[in-house]
């Protein structure tokens, strides 16, 4: 293993080991994505129930949306909370003198988001089909580039927080938990773009999950593989992931100008 | 041989209107030394070692750290040294071994299970390798700290306050190991420290802070005799209430 791979390996190492202690932390990655999938599936159930077929197809939009949001929900959190532990355990001071460079910082939280999604999501894929007999593999292989497509938007979003955790210290934790709940009207989970007002949808087609939805929808509902949607949500990644790069790289640097490694727990 | 540790014109203060807290530092650490940083509260000593670490941008100056400079190649010095404090904490929930294996992962030490086994005899860590480091008294933590600074065999050690809190055995043990450790393994050592006697008996050269500059500097022995003083903390003393004047 190279030293480069082997620190990001460190870094993940520790957080497992963390997991491995505290059975706690591990029912609550479940916890939330399980919670919202029975509520979503008996909301649908019941939608079922009234209104039958139109409803039926509904319930599935419903149901996958609440799936693959959850992915970048749990992608976005398992990166900000790894980073947000090592703050509560006053550990940032020892990481930032190893030689472990900021990008492999990075790389380790990224793999501890993508673990924290698969742990929190896919029990909540199996009790969608235990349930409610949805089963979102039925959207075929461009599932894969759904998924792919909201992690790295979360990722994205989290070196933001993360950002923001540098600029401000632990005071600004709330927003590990909260920012991209605030997103969710503008991203069309469970709606079409073209409901949000007019002025508002420019911003709601910069935001790579608005696409991965309208692909849903157009998955589900037509059964076509919309391309375009596909292409334009993993171009705004990669812009989104360059520009938060830029903010994370340009924080941690003013927080070393600063002397807030010293102190960000406080 | 040229030194590891290379310190010529820093300084740092945190706001353009701030005073400096570190003003105008110089000095060369040469290999195998153990050196003293000594000053009150608010000296510096605590930016100064931030700055040496690489966790702290310097306003001006220059650091070259075991031949690299730290403002261009900071990770590759940063790979030969290491650093302890009983002000920065190891994660609780991890047992020791767990946290040394974390480290030994981050500095690529070969052989890291071998290295915690030579670490945990040496440091008389066996009891409690495997218990959380949340749960070990201050001596013991303090132990592990140490272990976790020398998993890479560093080649410049920076310690702050490596006996803060311990009782005067432990604080004992502790200083006897580390001149131990020192003879054995060549590494040079930078204290920080409020204990003047553990800096009179492990440092052979100290440098005296007040408000970010070196207001003196030497041996122990020597500040002792200069000032007409019976030890170190009496230096300390005359130097902390002393005229503002610095040179």
């Amino acid at each position: 293993m190279s030293p480069s791979l082997r620190r990001v390996w460190g870094l993940v190492y520790r957080h497992l080991a963390l997991y491995r202690r505290s059975p706690p932390r591990v029912i609550e990655l479940m916890y939330w994505p399980t919670l919202q999938m029975v509520v979503w599936g008996f909301l649908s159930v019941y939608l079922a129930g009234v209104q039958n077929n139109v409803a039926s197809v509904g319930a599935g939009i419903l149901l996958g949306g609440v799936l693959l949001w959850e992915a970048a929900l749990r992608s976005q959190m398992g990166f900000s909370i790894s980073f947000l532990e090592e703050i509560w355990s006053r550990n940032l001071g020892h990481l930032f003198v190893s030689p472990l460079r900021p990008h492999e910082l990075v790389a380790g939280l990224m793999v501890m988001g993508l673990l924290r999604t698969a742990v929190g999501v896919v029990p909540a894929m199996i009790l969608a089909w235990l349930l409610y007999s949805f089963n979102i593999l039925s959207i075929g292989p461009a599932l894969v580039g759904f998924f792919t497509a909201l992690i790295l938007m979360g990722w994205a979003v989290a070196l933001g927080v993360t950002s923001l955790l540098l600029r401000y210290g632990a005071g600004a934790e709330t927003l590990a938990w909260s920012v991209l709940f605030g997103i969710t009207p503008f991203a069309a989970v469970f709606y079409p773009v073209s409901v949000l007002p007019e002025w508002l949808q420019p911003f709601a087609l910069a935001i790579p999950a608005a696409h991965v939805f309208e692909g849903m929808r157009a998955a589900l509902l037509e059964g076509r593989f919309a391309w375009g949607h596909m292409l334009a949500a993993f171009a705004l990644d990669a812009v989104w992931l360059v520009a938060m790069w830029a903010v994370f790289m340009r924080q941690f640097q003013a927080a070393r100008v600063r002397g807030a490694l010293l102190n960000i727990g406080e | 041989m040229p030194p590891v540790l290379v310190v010529e014109g820093l300084r740092k203060r945190y706001r353009p209107d701030a005073a400096y807290a570190v003003d105008g530092l110089d000095f060369e650490l040469p290999r195998g030394a153990t050196w003293g940083l000594l000053g009150g509260n608010g000296a510096g000593k605590t930016t100064t070692i931030a700055m040496l670490l690489g966790l702290l941008v310097p306003s001006a100056g220059r650091i070259v750290a075991l031949g690299h400079d730290m403002a261009t190649d900071r990770f590759a010095a940063l790979a030969q040294m290491n650093f302890s404090s009983p002000y920065i904490a190891l994660p609780h929930r991890l047992s020791v071994a767990e946290n040394l294996r974390i480290y030994g992962h981050l500095y690529n030490v070969s052989g890291t299970e071998a290295r915690i086994a030579e670490l945990s005899e040496t440091l008389q860590m066996g009891d409690f390798l495997d218990r959380p480091a949340g749960e070990l008294s201050a001596g013991q933590k303090t132990r592990v700290a140490l272990a976790k600074a020398l998993i890479n065999r560093p080649q410049l050690l920076l310690l702050d306050e490596p006996t803060a809190s311990l009782d005067p055995d432990t604080g004992d043990w502790v200083r006897t190991w580390l001149e131990r450790y020192r003879e054995a393994s060549g590494c040079a050592i930078l204290l920080a420290s409020h204990n003047m006697a553990e800096v009179e008996r492990l440092c052979g050269h100290v440098l005296v802070l007040k408000k970010g500059r070196v207001v003196d500097q030497g041996a122990p022995a020597e500040l002792v005799a200069r000032f007409g003083r019976d030890d170190l903390e009496q230096v300390f003393l005359d130097i902390a209430r002393g005229s503002e004047e610095v040179g």
